[in-house]
């Protein structure tokens, strides 16, 4: 009993050893879930995870924390659907409560392109096996009596993409858990431990200078956000990534009365209630490139006035805070998975955009087999770096743009 | 953060009069190969720095110019007439 309320490290502090099996560059989810399925499924457990800051500390700790597998590709919707099912059973295979709250997620449209683009990822989902379908005026307002669906809106709502297994998850609880599993398989997590370049030879990177010291390793792999073009540049890797920041915001906590996800892509905005009573409400993207993590009012104005819009009654409500993380843009709008093509133990799980949280089980497990058995697995095959090269865009861009 | 451009034109203005049109690039020459022009399209240097760039003053002047700004501060070093730049073969 005594034990229940002792603290714990969750994870354990390590001095820098010269030689690791694997190299992972970001300590955030990505590079976690990669770490964990390295170690848990195939035994590479001589895994160091190089964080420049704390646990969390960079887009895993900044998104909005909405997970959903409601696509419109063929290659992303089972990609996406894999790490939703891999959420779900998160809590109980890590020992750790993630507060996974499957409350179900809609996308808004307000015209007729928005209800076509709605009608093609409903039936592409219904037919990989997606539980997601189109719904109207009566049953949105039966599910969401809060909002305005009224024809005298400004944009009037006509229809909504119903995902029910889509929802809200505590992000900081899946960076820790994650953490805490991979210390016990044995993999080092090293905080404050900045990569400032890579030697390369013969196309290997032969040895990884951070500001704790030099080490090689077998295969080092760049699990970064928002430094992704730096990080791969260090290894001689250009990457087609324009990185743009992205806000959002969160209110003074209400009574209950939001149980939904609220996307809206032509109102540029999506809107939830957490468990705690706040509104958190996050914004599309900045509409220029910039690593800068400040807020700007135009963007805090164009949240509050497309959420009005929605929900006009919460015309009196403040705003607590205001935040930005920075999202790698790539052309098609889907990551960029895989080894990179000259340099043979560099491996990239880059160019998530707006879009990475959610996709972090599957990507790591996926990775984690790239990198143990060197095939890469079917689902990973779309994303690989070289499609750009080769023409072989994926063509994301109506589910994914800001549809969170 | 929300910051001034300094458009040849039409003087300090703020940014969200501006359309954003990237990081300027040479272009390859017509007879470039496929992989020239994929590079092109797609690569992009990203920079955490100092980078020149291009802008269209679209409430103001609805000129392009190019910028030299600070990705990571948003400082804007300076803005001009690329056909005013000597030895710049931007286009």
């Amino acid at each position: 009993m005594d034990e229940l309320f002792q603290s714990r490290r969750m994870w354990r502090r390590h001095e820098l050893k010269p030689h690791y099996d694997v190299a992972i560059v970001g300590a955030g989810v990505h590079g976690l879930a990669t770490a964990y399925y390295l170690a848990k499924e195939h035994g590479v457990r001589k895994v160091a995870l190089l964080e420049k800051g704390y646990l969390g500390c960079g887009s895993s700790g900044r998104n909005t924390a909405i997970l959903r597998s409601n696509y419109r590709t063929v290659e992303g919707i089972p990609f996406y659907e894999l790490s939703l099912k891999l959420y779900e059973q998160m809590s109980a295979e890590l020992g750790w409560n993630v507060l996974f709250s499957q409350c179900g997620h809609l996308t808004l449209a307000h015209n007729d392109s928005g209800v076509a683009g709605l009608r093609v990822r409903a039936e592409n989902n219904q037919l990989l096996g997606v539980d997601s379908r189109i719904i109207y005026p009566a049953e949105i307002r039966r599910l969401v009596p809060a909002l305005d669906v009224s024809s005298g809106a400004h944009w009037p709502i006509l229809a909504a993409l119903y995902h029910p297994p889509g929802g809200i998850i505590r992000h900081d609880a899946v960076v820790w858990g994650y953490a805490r599993a991979c210390d016990a398989l044995g993999v080092e997590i090293h905080p404050f431990t900045e990569v400032t370049g890579m030697e390369t030879a013969r196309g290997r990177v032969e040895r990884v200078r951070t500001t704790r010291g030099d080490l090689a390793a077998g295969a080092v792999v760049n699990c970064t956000a928002g430094w992704a073009s730096t990080v791969s540049q260090m290894a001689g890797v250009p990457l087609p990534i324009v990185t743009h920041p992205l806000q959002a915001c969160v209110t003074e906590p209400l009574k209950p009365f939001l149980h939904h996800v609220i996307v809206s892509a032509t109102l540029h905005v999506y809107v939830n209630q957490t468990d705690k009573g706040e509104l958190v409400i996050g914004a599309e993207i900045d509409p220029y490139q910039s690593y800068s993590f400040r807020g700007t009012l135009p963007t805090l104005e164009q949240m509050a006035t497309y959420t009005l819009e929605l929900f006009p009654q919460l015309h009196g409500l403040r705003v607590l805070r205001q935040w930005a993380g920075v999202c790698d843009i790539t052309p098609d709008f889907a990551p960029i998975i895989g080894r990179a093509e000259d340099v043979v133990n560099f491996y990239m799980d880059v160019g998530w955009g707006t879009y990475g949280f959610k996709a972090a089980p599957g990507s790591g497990k996926l990775l984690a087999a790239l990198i143990a058995t060197g095939r890469a697995p079917e689902l990973l095959e779309p994303f690989a770096p070289g499609r750009f090269r080769q023409g072989r865009l994926v063509g994301e861009k109506a589910a994914a743009a800001v549809s969170h | 953060m929300s910051f001034l451009i300094p458009c040849p034109h039409c003087g300090p203005r703020s940014v969200y009069e501006f359309r954003f049109g990237g990081e300027a690039r040479k272009r390859p020459a017509p007879e470039a190969d496929a992989a020239a022009w994929a590079e092109y399209l797609h690569v992009r240097r990203n920079a955490a720095g100092v980078q020149t760039e291009w802008w269209f003053h679209r409430a103001g002047c609805r000129q392009w110019f190019q910028a030299e700004r600070h990705t990571v501060t948003n400082h804007v070093r300076r803005a001009f007439r690329v056909e005013e730049e000597t030895g710049r073969d931007a286009l």
